[in-house]
């Protein structure tokens, strides 16, 4: 096995290799050089380690640790990205006028770090901590999780650093070119049978609904992920590429991916999140098994529907955009089964959240889940689609659900894994904590106040007609409208980037075992020694 | 694994599951949350009955309300049409003074101009039609090819030095570039220039006097004053289409300028453009 694995890595450092020296552009001789720096290392490595990566014992807990680090990193380098780009739409002075800073290249720099570095890896963590400790087994593979998490962080450095290069294949969500998509499905097959396989030897004698959720959106984005971009490149040593659809079916293959990205990768791997941590941080049983089983299968069956409704009033049939529509209205009470079955069990344990910002963090990121998923299923109704769509109301939505829901929730994670995972009594800080969660969600609601205030106003402004059936605005009038709200949205933005600061601050002086003196009460934790004030 | 025991707190069972010491209650789903999703389901179906909804071999279904968007997009653009056919039909067959003259017809064109402005024209003139460097303020009086409502809309017709036959066009030379002037005479020129736009008395002994005489004059006219029939602009009213001051003026003989308008005769239709010669007319300075 250990030859064999040799022997893989060894030829792709080959075949990379020979890529990076035939390549017939800049980018992809970079990106062939990145990758077989990737198996160079990874032949080191697997030699150093080899002992480490055959036991059965014990939990892998090093991955996790790696795991919390990347992602604390990714989170706060996107939300600094969108910092940036929400500075450009206010002051567009800001592009530089440079092709590398321009807000079409940073763009996706900011959303494909945000969802697929910062998002991703808190769900490669997640996953392998709550399926290593519900199912009470090693993760399988031996050094295969490790495979996982550096292809998975090469994955986000070559679709970063091609954005800024000006490789893209222009799919919202989906810009990395062919080669990148092709190394993504090898990590991601991979990062399923590692899944799989710890299922597999599990010695629970059932599977604990955290992993139905997170088994759904790794099964389910694969077959996204795949489907949205084949393609066949123009040559096999350049960037770029041809997409298999074309016209209407494009657009639609294209929502159809983009919707279930939100709804596989940022909902369903996200309620796994939710349903471990949120239990074992109140300390309470889930609500109702019953409730997350039908919550979990409707959830799963309606989401794939929902596409359509991203293409109302567009060349799509009407029929199509019908179904898109009611479904995403079918999906309303699913998408709350999570929330209320989250919310519901901490009756009994409503005290701790006086006590306890982690958990607070979570709660409102429940609330936050709630209200984004009621929006959602207003937007996708065509009538009101036809005001809010292309308007920065959209921008609102995704946002409550990323910062207030996705985003929350994983703070609450990082908070609850840190401390465990570095063998330390708690937190360095429950104060900090209390400080990020107040600064980040004043940040949340100035955002999504501003926007959707804009994007209400800029709708208005493009439908508005006068008596005569003029138009009444012009394009670059309702722009300038817009100028107040970006400055706000920026603010807002600006906030939740000084909170991610606080976290990383909080989070490395627990790595570090070092403990603030609080006089706070803190839940499942020492007494705090009397002397130390809260300040 | 633990077996099922009566949570103490609810006072409901446990599924008896535990992972990780999380355990599972029993309880039902919440009545209204069962009811809701009922709910949105009907609606789901009565909506598929009413409008088109699933797809068959080579058609769908259609609804009984037999709804369709590109006809109902079709008629509310066929109803706009229909409310405003009069209205244009008449704009058509008046001439400009006549549309200025009949109260309907110019609400009418200001409110159509207005209109094809803000989509058409604010781009390079600002969507206050103040302009901006190198793009001449419609608002005030000092106009470069005549601000008599005809020729406003000749100029948006044919365009200034564009693709057809018609356009306005004239040259300035390049003084300075092609070795006309010197640059020190190039200097004395924009002095001259600048006292000419102050109105101010040194002009008259300044030494760009002589040389704005012989190369100036033909297009600028003595004093400076402009010839629209040329596009050559006013110099002495101190209104400046390219920044202003002395080393805009001082860029402006050495290179030449060449601006640029389109012309709209072959994009925009006869009445929109009527409409927006009302229009600009309208703005304040029209002659």
């Amino acid at each position: 096995m250990h030859i064999l694995s040799m022997l893989m890595l060894a030829l792709g450092a080959a075949a990379t290799v020979t890529l990076a020296l035939q390549a017939s552009d800049g980018v992809m001789s970079f990106h062939a050089g990145l990758m077989a720096l990737f198996f160079l290392a990874g032949i080191v490595l697997l030699h150093r380690r080899r002992s480490k990566w055959t036991g059965d014992e014990g939990y892998e807990d090093g991955i996790i640790r790696a795991g919390a680090i990347a992602s604390t990193f990714w989170g706060v380098v996107g939300f600094l990205v969108g910092l940036v780009i929400a500075l450009q739409l206010a002051f567009p002075v800001l592009n530089f006028d440079l092709p590398w800073t321009n807000f079409g290249r940073l763009r996706p720099l900011h959303t494909s770090a945000v969802i697929f570095a910062f998002g991703g890896n808190v769900l490669l963590m997640t996953s392998f901590h709550v399926v290593q400790r519900t199912c009470r087994a090693r993760l399988a593979g031996g050094w295969a999780p490790w495979f996982v998490f550096w292809g998975y962080q090469l994955f986000i450095v070559m679709a970063a650093t091609g954005y800024v290069l000006g490789v893209t294949q222009s799919k919202e969500y989906a810009e990395p070119e062919w080669y990148v998509d092709l190394w993504l499905t090898l990590v991601w097959v991979v990062y399923l049978l590692v899944f799989l396989g710890t299922l597999w030897k599990r010695r629970e004698p059932h599977i604990y609904v955290a992993n139905w959720f997170y088994l759904a959106f790794i099964v389910t984005v694969a077959m996204l992920h795949i489907i949205n971009n084949l393609a066949v490149p123009v040559s096999w040593t350049g960037t770029q590429s041809y997409g298999l659809w074309a016209g209407v079916q494009d657009a639609l293959t294209q929502w159809w991916y983009g919707h279930n990205a939100v709804g596989f990768f940022l909902t369903a791997g996200f309620l796994g999140i939710m349903y471990y941590y949120v239990p074992k941080r109140a300390e309470r049983p889930i609500y109702s098994y019953r409730l997350s089983i039908v919550h979990f299968w409707s959830l799963i069956f309606l989401y794939i529907w929902a596409g359509p409704h991203h293409l109302h009033y567009t060349a799509l049939p009407e029929w199509s955009q019908t179904l898109g529509m009611t479904f995403s209205i079918i999906l309303w009470m699913p998408s709350w089964g999570g929330m209320v079955n989250g919310l519901m069990t901490l009756s009994g344990a409503w005290d701790k959240l006086r006590t306890d910002p982690v958990l607070r963090m979570m709660v409102v990121s429940l609330a936050f889940y709630g209200m984004s998923t009621f929006e959602g299923p207003l937007m996708a109704i065509k009538e009101v689609n036809a005001l809010s769509h292309y308007t920065d109301w959209t921008i609102g939505h995704v946002h409550s659900g990323a910062l207030g829901w996705v985003a929350f929730v994983s703070f609450g994670a990082l908070y609850h894994i840190v401390p465990i995972m570095w063998a330390r009594q708690r937190l360095y800080s429950m104060v900090l904590v209390n400080v990020h969660f107040w600064i980040s969600t004043i940040g949340i609601l100035l955002y999504i106040t501003a926007m959707w205030v804009s994007g209400i106003l800029q709708g208005l402004m493009w439908r508005a007609y006068d008596h005569l059936g003029f138009l009444e605005y012009s394009f670059v009038e309702t722009v300038a409208a817009m100028h107040p709200f970006y400055v706000i949205r920026a603010l807002g933005g600006l906030l939740f980037v000084i909170g991610s600061l606080v976290m990383t601050y909080n989070l490395w002086r627990t790595m570090r075992g070092d403990l603030r003196l609080e006089a706070s009460p803190i839940p499942s934790a020492e007494p705090a020694p009397a002397m130390g004030a809260a300040s | 694994m633990s077996k099922k025991q009566i949570d103490e707190f609810s006072g409901t069972e446990t599924t008896g599951h535990d992972w990780d010491g999380i355990r599972e209650l029993n309880s039902p789903m919440p009545r209204w949350w069962v009811w809701t999703y009922y709910a949105t389901i009907l609606w789901a179906v009565a909506y598929w009955i009413a409008m088109p909804a699933w797809p068959l071999l080579s058609d769908y279904t259609r609804g009984l309300l037999g709804h369709s968007q590109r006809a109902q997009l079709s008629d509310q653009i066929a109803a706009v049409k229909a409310g405003q056919a009069d209205l244009i039909a008449r704009t058509a067959k008046a001439g400009l003074t006549e549309i200025q003259a009949d109260p309907e017809l110019l609400e009418f064109a200001l409110a159509g101009g207005r209109s094809a402005f803000a989509v058409n024209c604010s781009q390079c003139h600002g969507t206050g039609a103040s302009g901006s460097d190198g793009y001449p303020n419609l608002n005030d009086d000092d106009w470069l090819w005549g601000g008599t409502v005809a020729q406003i809309e000749a100029t948006i017709q044919y365009g200034i030095r564009a693709d057809h036959d018609d356009t306005r066009i004239s040259e300035m030379p390049a003084f300075g570039r092609d070795e006309i002037l010197n640059p020190q005479q190039v200097d004395e020129v924009a002095d001259y220039v600048m006292a000419l736009s102050r109105d101010d008395d040194l002009a008259e002994s300044l030494p760009g006097k002589a040389l704005f005489s012989e190369n100036c004059v033909d297009c600028h006219g003595a004093g400076g004053k402009g010839n629209s029939e040329l596009g050559a602009p006013n110099l002495a009213n101190g209104i400046w289409l390219y920044e202003g001051g002395k080393p805009a003026v001082v860029d402006t003989i050495t290179h030449s300028r060449s601006g640029m308008m389109p012309a709209w005769v072959s994009r925009l239709d006869q009445v929109a453009i009527k409409q927006l010669a009302v229009y600009v007319h309208s703005l304040g300075g029209g002659e």
